[in-house]
């Protein structure tokens, strides 16, 4: 009952979807919506089974003395303060527990909520990811070599893309006759983008295509029962 | 008030923003801070949006408002509970009912659209006239298309060994894949970069005031 | 035995010289030119192309992670369709898109009062469920998103009459930081239901969704990162934060080429000093 119930349920749902593309009619219509809309609550309930299985984690890690365990507090701390003030004062335009928190909002300008949100993450999360672009640039440095023939065709494009791709290609090879205008540089850029680059990004998708049409039949037909986890 | 509360709401983004700054001189403990913070933040977010804008529009509200129309959502609704369970190791086997459905019903889905859109919208749109174009440029360009995709899709084919005409084709799209990997070094560079700019407008713009933002 | 390799600079003055390098452009502005590419004009066109009162899904699918690089073209877009009085129905498959998008409103909305909520705007907010969530979308619209992001029934909204499935739509665009995000508007709005698709990326992902600007049409254009930010503007002609920021992106990507240039320099050498060695 543990694993074929489930598996049962993974082969039903996804063969009456994949009948339903070809008989949009009742029952396949009807049954496939309805999976649709299902699917959605239940996706949303796995994004909170993520939430408070992080605040497990961390609580553990916490209890259990693990390395830099003193971090993880601000984790927890961080965490339920950004839910307590969702669910006390609500977002911007729900209202929570409490009301609609407009005598807080007009005293810091934002619901806590928000004001979390617009002047604490968001500057936590651009910083974050532009950390990348000092990172990039040593990789570059360090890593770029031309040494074969793959290494300098890597190297080519990505200088050329690059040029091509700001002001400075425009300024470079602006001056080119109408006749030479194909070796201006943003052209060249534009060229790479669409022609080789192209080929070989689609030579990636038909091929990841192709693997995730076998992996979802292995699914459905319990072959591949991996997701069940051991036991 | 709410003026202090927003230069309060300014240094608080321009402080955490050298804290994870602090981390290209070394790792220290203002970056740890400052990154638990935003893991503790993201996750928060993440929690109170569900409830408000999936659960409460697509689940509570209906049942609350028409129970007797709605009344079906009880099944995902209890399928949900079941998928909270996982949390509870000795009853955790109950997630798999609601883990079936969600993957099923992506495989269901997965297997039709990128059969359509990866595999077969992919060919059909490689499978062209090459010589049908404005220029020489765009002929050459459509050349390099065909041979590229075909040649990237048989390097790719790893059930027979790469060699004779069979490897020099694998070959030709090798280097195909090494253009488009330089291109998307790049484009990762643009992208890296732009997020550095956007940084630097907060600081120089909002913060110190130099610049317009 | 090999002589030693040269000793490699340390990194922290190239995340310096980046640093300075990115923010004096930003200060000293130069204003170089800036060159539209087709891309960006069959997106811009696209637009141009809808008639007034039509009405578009604009769906945020990024973070703050990626603000710098997608705001600015969606603020430009946003501001574009209401130039032409397109309606604009905001949806979300990230959660954070949805203050994303109430930022960009909020700003055009303060300089131009004449665009009404509920008129010619309506932020219908997030949905998690990717692809399954769009498929939905497709057939039973009202049932996916049955309010607004204040809990509004979208029945009480003049936009939304009418509105039951993608066929009452212009076209779908999104600004796309990853998964799930433009690739799966394509997958289903595109060629499940037949509708045009078009949209922003950040230029991470620009060249893995370029394939699907083709001869079907999956996409009809797109815009690839700040550059094509900026494009977006000048064709606009409503300069914005991409314009300003092209500066500085020249100047640091002329760092990058030149820190690859000394580095395979040194590489050179060093092979040369290690043959002489052998």
């Amino acid at each position: 009952m543990k694993r074929k119930i489930p598996l049962i349920i993974t082969f039903v749902v996804g063969v009456v979807l994949i009948f339903a593309e070809f008989i949009p009619h009742k029952p396949f219509g009807l049954i496939s919506g309805e999976l649709e809309k299902w699917y959605l609550i239940i996706a949303g309930f796995a994004i909170i089974l993520g939430q408070l299985n992080l605040f497990k984690v961390n609580l553990f890690k916490i209890r259990y003395k693990q390395q830099n365990w003193q971090y993880f507090i601000l984790t927890l701390v961080s965490f339920s303060v950004m839910v307590l003030c969702g669910i006390f004062w609500g977002t911007q335009n729900n209202p929570g527990v409490f009301g609609n928190g407009a005598a807080i909002a007009t005293a810091m300008g934002d619901k806590p909520f928000d004001y979390l949100f617009l002047n604490v993450y968001q500057h936590l999360s651009a910083t974050m990811f532009s950390l990348l672009a000092f990172f990039i640039a040593s990789a570059a440095y360090r890593a770029f070599i031309a040494r074969t023939t793959e290494s300098n065709l890597l190297l080519a494009a990505a200088i050329l893309v690059m040029l091509g791709n700001t002001s400075m290609g425009s300024i470079l090879t602006g001056w080119l006759p109408e006749s030479l205008k194909f070796l201006h540089l943003p052209r060249i850029s534009e060229f790479i983008m669409k022609y080789p680059n192209t080929a070989g990004q689609r030579a990636i998708m038909i091929g990841a295509g192709l693997g995730i049409i076998g992996s979802s039949l292995r699914i459905i037909l319990g072959i591949e029962r991996s997701y069940l986890g051991g036991k | 008030m709410t003026h202090f509360f927003s230069v309060l709401g300014i240094w608080l983004g321009a402080l955490f923003t050298f804290a994870i700054f602090s981390f290209l001189y070394k790792d220290n403990p203002f970056y740890k801070i400052a990154e638990q913070i935003f893991v503790g933040l993201s996750a928060g977010y993440w929690f109170v949006y569900t409830i408000f804008f999936i659960l409460m529009p697509n689940l509570f509200n209906p049942l609350l408002q028409d129970f007797a129309v709605n009344w079906i959502k009880l099944i995902p609704a209890v399928l949900g509970i079941l998928m909270l369970l996982r949390l509870i190791p000795s009853i955790d086997w109950v997630s798999r009912f609601p883990i079936a459905l969600v993957i099923g019903t992506t495989s269901g889905i997965f297997f039709l659209r990128y059969l359509k859109s990866d595999v077969i919208n992919q060919l059909t749109a490689t499978i062209m006239n090459p010589f049908h174009g404005a220029n020489w440029v765009n002929v050459v360009g459509q050349i390099l298309l065909i041979v590229g995709t075909l040649s990237g899709v048989i390097y790719f084919y790893f059930s027979k060994k790469h060699e004779g005409a069979f490897g020099v084709t694998a070959k030709i799209g090798i280097y195909f894949l090494m253009v488009s990997f330089g291109a998307a070094f790049g484009y990762t560079a643009m992208a890296r970069i732009s997020l550095l700019i956007g940084r630097l407008q907060f600081l120089l713009g909002d913060w110190l005031g130099i610049i317009n933002p | 035995m090999a002589t030693a390799k040269r000793k490699q600079l340390d990194r922290r003055w190239l995340f310096l010289l980046l640093f300075v390098g990115v923010a004096l452009p930003l200060i000293f502005v130069i204003g170089f030119p800036i060159e539209t590419t087709e891309n960006v004009r069959m997106v811009y066109n696209l637009v141009e192309n809808t008639p007034p009162n039509s009405k578009v899904i604009l769906s945020f699918d990024y973070d703050p992670g990626s603000k710098p690089e997608l705001h600015p073209m969606a603020k430009a877009m946003m501001q574009h369709c209401f130039d032409r009085d397109i309606k604009v129905i905001v949806t979300a498959l990230w959660p954070m898109g949805v203050q994303m998008a109430e930022e960009i409103f909020s700003d055009i909305q303060s300089k131009n009062p004449d665009v009404k909520y509920g008129i010619d705007y309506v932020n219908l907010g997030f949905k998690s469920g990717g692809i399954v969530t769009i498929q939905s979308m497709g057939k039973q619209f009202r049932e996916v998103f049955p309010e607004d992001m204040n809990g509004t029934s979208i029945d009480e909204f003049p936009i939304m009459d009418g509105i039951k499935n993608f066929d009452n739509l212009s076209f779908v665009c999104s600004f796309s930081a990853g998964d799930p995000g433009i690739k799966q508007w394509v997958q289903v709005t595109h060629d499940k239901f037949n509708r045009p698709v078009t949209g922003g990326v950040t230029g991470v992902s620009a060249p893995s969704i370029l394939p699907y600007v083709n001869a079907q049409q999956q996409l009809t254009g797109l815009l690839a990162g700040l550059k094509a930010a900026a494009e977006y503007e000048l064709l606009s002609k409503v300069p914005g934060t991409a314009t300003s920021g092209m500066d500085a992106q020249s100047i640091a990507h002329l760092i990058i080429i030149i820190f690859i240039v000394i580095g395979n320099i040194n590489f050179r050498r060093d092979k040369k000093a290690e043959k002489r060695g052998e």
